[in-house]
């Protein structure tokens, strides 16, 4: 079993022609991901060569792709001026999931997006991620597949390179995953912490647990808190920027709202508080990871 | 990207705020000339990015010529959170009634913006929340069809009951949510907001953050950037695509990705040292940005080894290999340079440093022991 991407998935990438969304086409097709279309505006009738000689179609709009090929889910390559249109068209298209790799789109858009997708109950994940990736199933985004295999963890992480690090040990101790799920590092995401638990909890598969995250915000809090409340699996965390200078804060409103500082110490302390063991170095997860198994 | 008091007064005042007349100087003797315009009282108050000036003596009220020269004089150059001051802004003093606080920002829990309000403004606000969270009314604001007169209403309402100051209340709360839409702002805030004996509302302070995403659309904003503000070597690594914090230790660490930067950084203090700075490449591959990566690095005097962890994704290991080689080719690094290259095309780059006689670890935990040991000889 995995979470958010399987091999019922059926993938379009939006972005097809440009740099990382041609290359990164070529790599996920290579990982066996049912890739059945692109989008670029424009280039609509041609196609996209893979891959062993492998073709797909490129369309001009999201509806006319979906309607076409029958996908339920797309992945955003588009630079961060377009992403927001892109994101767009993908909700109002019909797909199930969204995942937006691009970085540097406004937080006011991603809000009216965000919006948006509740309302037409899609998922997106990002921006500003590295994407999802099932060992052995499918890979949506940008996570180098050489470093996963299939096993019973779940991993969730805020990071890109850091989740490889925490993987790539794992992997080479043999312990492998279910699914590798890149939440991104947005102050404003699609898909959770807490989203991510709530559909390892329900994966058979998947035994334990890996959440790694880092200062600011309360996501890593509120997530441990539905940890202690809701979930039997273990959970392995991990949080970076203990050594990272305090923030400059200009004006109060941060910490009205909030009511926290969002330090890694504070972070550590509500993860431990909630039965979640923490790890100091990225390479002690795989320790941490082993004997939850072997409980 | 933070903005001074004075800009974001500028702002507010574009969008229809009202805010008292000030005029900024890093010269005491204008300082005069300015106060001297204004009349009697007025405030000299620190230009800088942070918060706390009040308390740091840096806001002070001056009654005549000789006073605003003294408050000018001890207040440019003065350091406020680590933060120089090189400008001050006089504004004549108003006369006070009542401090209240009015603030947006985006709020991560909702996903949209808040506007929050407080009858008890002032410096304390922080602990009039904690104490009492009920005095801080939220609303939440659906970004697709934004501000309704009504919701702006129910604000002003909480803070005045005189109806004539909630009138001018309600036409500032809606100005401010558009010049937090309109400017791409992450937060507004006024601190406080006050009222007159003669029935006025005036914002007396502002401070106004840009969402860094924005400002490509905003290019008025864009010149609000303080450049001798920033320290100039993150003048340098903003301009390249790159971000870097200083900080106080000797290891200078390069690292694709911001966590990873992060759990470097951590992982070099678990082991005894001390990172000399944060410094993220960022995830496009270019070896002109390793170049002036270690241009940034090898400009800190403290630094007395460079650490490199690079775990290639987007990031491929032989545009690193290659930017290093080359940075060792146009500047002259005295400290030694320990590496850690795995990843997207590891084994090309490990081709191109061996061939300039440079080797690598595989792991992160191998290079930070190895990079700290070097600074405990």
């Amino acid at each position: 079993m995995s979470i958010l991407v399987s091999t019922k998935t059926r993938l379009l990438v939006q972005g097809i022609t440009g740099r990382d969304g041609s290359f990164h086409t070529s790599e996920m097709m290579k990982y066996g991901t049912n890739v059945v279309g692109g989008v670029t505006p424009g280039k609509g009738g041609q196609s996209f060569g893979g891959p062993e000689d492998q073709m797909v179609p490129i369309f001009d709009t999201m509806e006319a792709a979906v309607k076409e090929t029958d996908a339920n889910t797309s992945v955003v390559y588009v630079p961060p001026a377009f992403a927001s249109g892109a994101m767009e068209e993908a909700i109002d298209s019909g797909v199930d999931l969204v995942v937006s790799i691009t970085e540097g789109v406004p937080v006011l858009e991603m809000s009216r997006i965000h919006a948006f997708a509740r309302d037409r109950k899609v998922r997106i994940l990002g921006p500003n991620c590295p994407g999802v990736i099932s060992p052995g199933k499918a890979k949506v985004g940008i996570i180098p597949d050489q470093i996963v295999t299939q096993g019973p963890v779940g991993v969730i992480s805020r990071s890109g390179t850091l989740t490889y690090e925490a993987v790539v040990n794992l992997t080479r101790e043999g312990v492998g995953q279910t699914t590798c799920v890149g939440i991104g590092g947005d102050p404003l995401i699609g898909t959770s912490f807490i989203d991510c638990l709530e559909l390892f909890k329900e994966d058979e598969e998947t035994r334990v647990i890996v959440m790694i995250g880092e200062i600011g915000g309360t996501d890593e809090q509120e997530a441990a808190q539905w940890v202690s409340q809701h979930l039997e699996k273990p959970v392995v965390g991990f949080i970076a920027g203990q050594t990272a200078p305090p923030g400059r804060q200009m004006g109060h409103a941060g910490a009205i709202i909030s009511g926290s500082s969002g330090t890694a110490d504070e972070k550590k302390r509500c993860f431990e508080e909630n039965g979640i063991r923490v790890a100091a170095r990225p390479i002690d997860i795989v320790d941490l990871v082993r004997e939850s198994l072997n409980q | 990207m933070d903005i001074h008091e004075y800009q974001a007064k500028e702002i507010l005042r574009n969008n229809g705020i009202p805010v008292p007349p000030g005029r900024v100087t890093g010269n005491p003797n204008q300082a005069v000339d300015i106060a001297n315009e204004y009349g009697d009282k007025v405030v000299v108050k620190a230009q800088v990015h942070s918060g706390g000036r009040g308390k740091a003596g840096g806001v002070k009220l001056a009654k005549n010529s000789e006073e605003v020269f003294q408050a000018a004089t001890d207040i440019i150059g003065m350091t406020i959170s680590g933060h120089r001051v090189n400008e001050v802004l006089i504004t004549p003093a108003e006369d006070i009634d009542t401090e209240a606080y009015l603030g947006i920002l985006i709020d991560r829990k909702t996903q949209s913006p808040v506007i929050m309000v407080c009858s008890e403004g002032g410096v304390d606000i922080e602990e009039v929340a904690q104490r009492n969270p009920n005095s801080i009314r939220k609303l939440r604001i659906d970004p697709r069809y934004g501000l309704f007169r009504h919701q702006a209403y129910g604000l002003a309402r909480a803070l005045y009951r005189d109806q004539d100051l909630v009138k001018q209340a309600v036409a500032i709360i809606e100005n401010l949510y558009q010049a937090f839409i309109d400017s791409g702002a992450s937060m507004v805030e006024i601190n406080p907001l006050i009222s007159t004996p003669t029935g006025c509302v005036k914002a007396i302070d502002a401070k106004m953050s840009i969402d860094n995403n924005e400002l490509i659309k905003h290019p008025e904003i864009q010149n609000y950037r303080d450049i001798q503000a920033e320290p100039r070597a993150e003048t340098m690594a903003r301009e390249s695509g790159l971000s870097y914090v200083k900080l106080d230790g000797n290891v200078g660490c390069c690292v694709n990705g911001a966590g990873l930067a992060m759990a470097t950084m951590d992982l070099v203090k678990y082991y005894g040292g001390e990172p000399a700075n944060f410094l993220d490449i960022g995830g496009s591959s270019n070896p002109q940005k390793v170049v002036t990566a270690l241009k940034i690095i090898t400009s800190d005097p403290n630094v007395e080894v460079i650490l490199f962890n690079i775990f290639g994704g987007i990031t491929r290991c032989d545009d690193v290999a290659r930017g290093i080689v080359e940075a060792l080719k146009e500047i002259e690094i005295d400290s030694p340079i320990i590496i850690r290259l795995t990843g997207t095309n590891d084994e090309k780059g490990l081709e191109i440093l061996s061939a300039a006689g440079m080797s690598a670890f595989t792991s992160m935990d191998d290079v930070v022991k190895k990079a700290v040991s070097k600074t405990l000889q």
